[in-house]
């Protein structure tokens, strides 16, 4: 077997290509930027016959240029991808073969684009999503990391190698390098190299996806369920409440980030059970929003209520207790036959964290919605109805905030997964040997000046996610704000 | 006016109460004093031995009162140990403790002593706090003008390719958190794997002698991530300003556009921006400690995380009032400062 190059065969006449491209886009966007300070922008012009028409003439040339170089550089790229899909293993390079490797995500990416883009009249703001490129790129790259996440973490696939095993004699090895004689795999490459301790860099990448993918989102959801549950009062009744809640939040908002990580983190603090305490504390939020939100709704009508509350409190309440219970923690109460689950309690410790940190400032949007909208005339409609102040709050005031919710919501995916990073990134939390990015760039960096590699994917990997998101978020700003 | 900032500093020392208060709380924990012990005395010792170890040095006080004697508002304890030594909180080594003066606290100046680098906390964290003022000195100089500059350019025509490519760059230099583009930046620019070893990757000889080879890249990797965020809110309050009648005004009076942008926008689109640069303060305390950690540069924040880990529960107190009193400072000047820029709050 060769050592794999990047591009194999296809490169040849590829990458010329594509770097003509590359080089025309980069000059006409230069020129562009340069123009539009001295030449006058495009303008419309409207006719008298009701039509518009377009001026300036050098505008157009140029922007028509950068059109075409964009479409050859999104074209070459999209050719290395399916070249690499269709040619025999080995023949289009490193790109190739990860492409082919990945072949279940490129299927799981266009049917969701096609079916989305099909149906996207009815499928009110997600739908309207597909209305704007930038929204659209965001989508891509954040499903991207989503369907890698959903077959890896799933069903174990896309991995090339076991991301714990170590093969002897690949230790910092380049990329496409071979594995030695008599190693068993199907597969016969380390497509991205080897780290430091001779893993396989590729399915780490892959493997990390999974528990960035997996914390973040849910991790987000609990702090805006804590920052919800608490923002909403604090806004609507105002006073010694809101004063208190927002000292606290402010208190928690002026510590330096990394400094409270590593108070919270610390063997001899999780040793005292002072994360099992938050955590138990935390938890408890999810289920007095849901209990709020179905009893101010149905309270009117018992006999539909109290099943209600009893099968979602039920569950819930299951899920909390054998989420907080666990063997060698200050919690250990619940019976093993009742105790549903274990969460590796290194991850659990950092989710509490992670959702410490983020549920003040969704606690302070939250209240500045209210504060913006507690004025408004449905408000005083309810109010005049006799509804209750919880009625109010959650089925009044918090639909009507959801535009900047979600917005904010995918934002913070982003900037969870980057405080993630940031756990792994000194060590924090997360046994030494897990796969995720934080503490895989960690890893490579020790190293970084004698082997520039091993850090670099998992880097681009969190770097493209958090982007993807920041994209999304700015892609559904704009459409919401369009109606 | 008058009213306003002193009520703003009442708030502001309460919180800075609480804070030094929790971290003293989560310092002093039991794991963390036994730790201690261990680390001081002898690493094999039995359980009791910890527990007189403890008694003798005031560890084992009530947690009020200890902070009470670290603030320096309690007398420092005196206290005859099992082993027949008298010891005092404020001797200095070979002091008769009955001799020293009764209060050392924080307010008086006794930062403590660490025992990860032998020396007196104050000392290290003034020579260490040099350091970082530098590293954020040349930071503020290249992120807030250049992330002015980005921020008026796009927000001066909403819409315009100007507008799209600088907030695409935004965008981009946002989703970056510091340890992605150091790396990538260190990968590229510090090695010889792309063929293009500008720069130094290490800024460990930038402590004495700060040149553009080994202090370019730190720099840019912290004023990279706060730029975006800065640009962005300067964008936002750019196309806002840009909106109002009285700009619609000069422009039907048919003033150029560059005086427009120049003499009747800026400085109304300024006012929001410097909020945001005051409150980037404690993120940017967080670009420092990864940035110092990373390229090895032994400031502020790199001593926080040798504090942190190492256990040292003096310095790390030492470190974490800094670090609040930063950021809560700039809080206060970013309040005040919006008061006072503002005229349409000032005057009501």
């Amino acid at each position: 077997m060769e050592p794999l190059s990047w591009t194999g065969a296809i490169g040849a006449f590829l990458n010329p290509i594509l770097l003509i491209s590359i080089a025309c886009l980069a000059l006409s966007l230069i020129i562009q930027f340069v123009m539009s300070f001295f030449v006058a922008e495009l303008t419309l012009q409207s006719n008298a016959d009701g039509t518009l028409a377009q001026r300036g003439g050098i505008h157009s040339g140029i922007e028509r240029v950068t059109k075409v170089a964009f479409m050859m550089v999104l074209l070459a790229a999209i050719f290395y991808l399916l070249l690499g899909v269709l040619m025999p293993y080995g023949k289009a390079g490193i790109i190739g073969a990860i492409s082919k490797r990945l072949l279940p995500v490129w299927i799981g990416l266009i049917l969701t684009f096609a079916l989305s883009i099909k149906f996207k009249r009815k499928l009110g703001l997600y739908g309207k999503l597909f209305d704007s490129t930038v929204g659209m790129i965001g989508f891509g790259l954040v499903m991207f990391w989503v369907f890698i996440a959903f077959f890896a973490g799933g069903f174990d696939m896309l991995i090339t190698h076991d991301p714990l095993a170590q093969i002897s004699g690949l230790k910092n090895k380049v990329p496409g390098v071979v594995l030695p004689e008599g190693t068993a795999g199907d597969w016969p490459h380390y497509l991205l190299g080897g780290d430091n301790l001779a893993r396989d860099i590729f399915s780490r990448v892959i493997k990390g996806s999974v528990i960035v993918i997996a914390i973040a989102p849910l991790a987000t959801l609990f702090a805006f369920m804590v920052g919800i549950t608490l923002g909403l009062p604090a806004g609507y009744f105002g006073g010694k409440l809101d004063t208190v809640l927002s000292f606290l939040a402010n208190l928690i908002l002026a510590f330096p980030v990394i400094l409270l990580f590593y108070l919270l983190v610390t063997p001899e603090i999780v040793a005292t059970g002072i994360p099992s305490f938050m955590a138990a504390f935390l938890f408890i939020f999810p289920i007095v929003f849901f209990a709020v939100l179905l009893n101010s709704r149905y309270y009117t009508q018992p006999s539909k209520r109290t099943p209600m509350l009893i099968v979602v409190l039920g569950v819930l309440g299951w899920l909390y207790l054998s989420l907080i219970s666990q063997a060698g923690t200050a919690f250990n109460f619940m019976p093993a036959a009742l105790d549903g689950f274990d969460i590796n309690h290194g991850i659990l410790v950092v989710f509490v964290s992670v959702v410490f940190v983020n549920s003040p400032t969704v606690f302070r949007i939250v209240r500045g919605l209210v504060l913006d909208l507690h004025t408004r005339d449905y408000v005083a409609a309810a109010q005049t109805r006799g509804e209750g102040s919880w009625y109010i709050m959650l089925w009044e005031i918090l639909p009507n905030a959801r535009g900047p919710l979600i917005v904010d919501f995918c934002l913070r995916i982003g900037y969870t997964t980057i405080l993630l990073g940031t756990l792994g990134f000194f060590g924090l939390g997360l046994p030494p040997e897990s796969p995720d990015w934080g503490s895989t760039i960690n890893e490579g960096r020790k190293l970084l000046l004698i082997v520039a590699h091993p850090a670099l994917p998992p880097a681009i990997a969190l770097l493209s996610l958090v982007l993807g998101l920041n994209l999304l978020a700015d892609g559904l700003r704009e459409e919401s704000l369009k109606d | 006016m008058g009213l306003f900032i002193l009520r703003r500093l009442g708030v502001m020392i309460l919180t800075a109460i609480c804070l030094t208060f929790v971290v003293f709380w989560l310092t002093n924990l039991t794991p963390n004093l036994e730790k201690l012990a261990k680390t001081q005395g002898n690493a094999r010792m039995s359980d009791e031995a910890v527990v007189t170890f403890l008694e003798n040095r005031g560890y084992s006080q009530p947690l009020p009162i200890k902070y009470g004697q670290w603030i320096g508002l309690l007398p420092g304890y005196v206290i005859e140990g099992t082993d027949g030594e008298l010891r005092g909180r404020c001797a200095e080594p070979g002091m008769n403790p009955t001799d020293a003066p009764k209060f050392c606290g924080v307010l008086q100046g006794e930062w403590g002593f660490s025992t990860r680098f032998k020396e007196d906390v104050s000392q290290i964290i003034s020579t260490r706090l040099g350091h970082t003022a530098k590293l954020m000195g040349l930071v503020m100089l290249v992120m807030v003008p250049g992330a002015l500059i980005i921020g008026v350019l796009a927000g001066m025509r909403e819409g315009s390719r100007t507008d799209r490519t600088l907030s695409t760059f935004s965008i981009i230099s946002t989703a970056t958190p510091e340890y992605v583009s150091g790396v990538v930046l260190i990968a590229l620019f510090g090695t010889a794997t792309f063929g293009m070893q500008i720069f130094k990757g290490n800024a460990n000889s930038a402590m004495d002698n700060a040149t553009f080879e080994n202090f370019t890249l730190p720099v840019l990797t912290i004023a990279l991530y706060g730029m975006g965020y800065i640009a962005r809110m300067t964008r936002a309050s750019m196309t806002e300003v840009m909106t109002a009648q009285y700009i619609r005004t000069a422009r039907l009076k048919g003033v150029a556009f560059r005086t427009i942008v120049l003499k009747h926008a800026l400085r109304n689109a300024l006012i929001a921006p410097f909020t945001v640069i005051m409150l980037q303060f404690p993120w940017l305390l967080n670009g420092v400690v990864i940035v110092e950690s990373l390229f090895s540069y032994k400031g502020f924040g790199w001593t926080l995380v040798e504090a942190a880990s190492t256990n040292d529960i003096e310095l790390l107190l030492g470190v974490s009032v800094v670090s609040v009193i930063v950021v809560l400072s700039t809080q206060l000047i970013s309040d005040i400062g919006y008061v006072f820029l503002n005229p349409r709050i000032r005057i009501s």
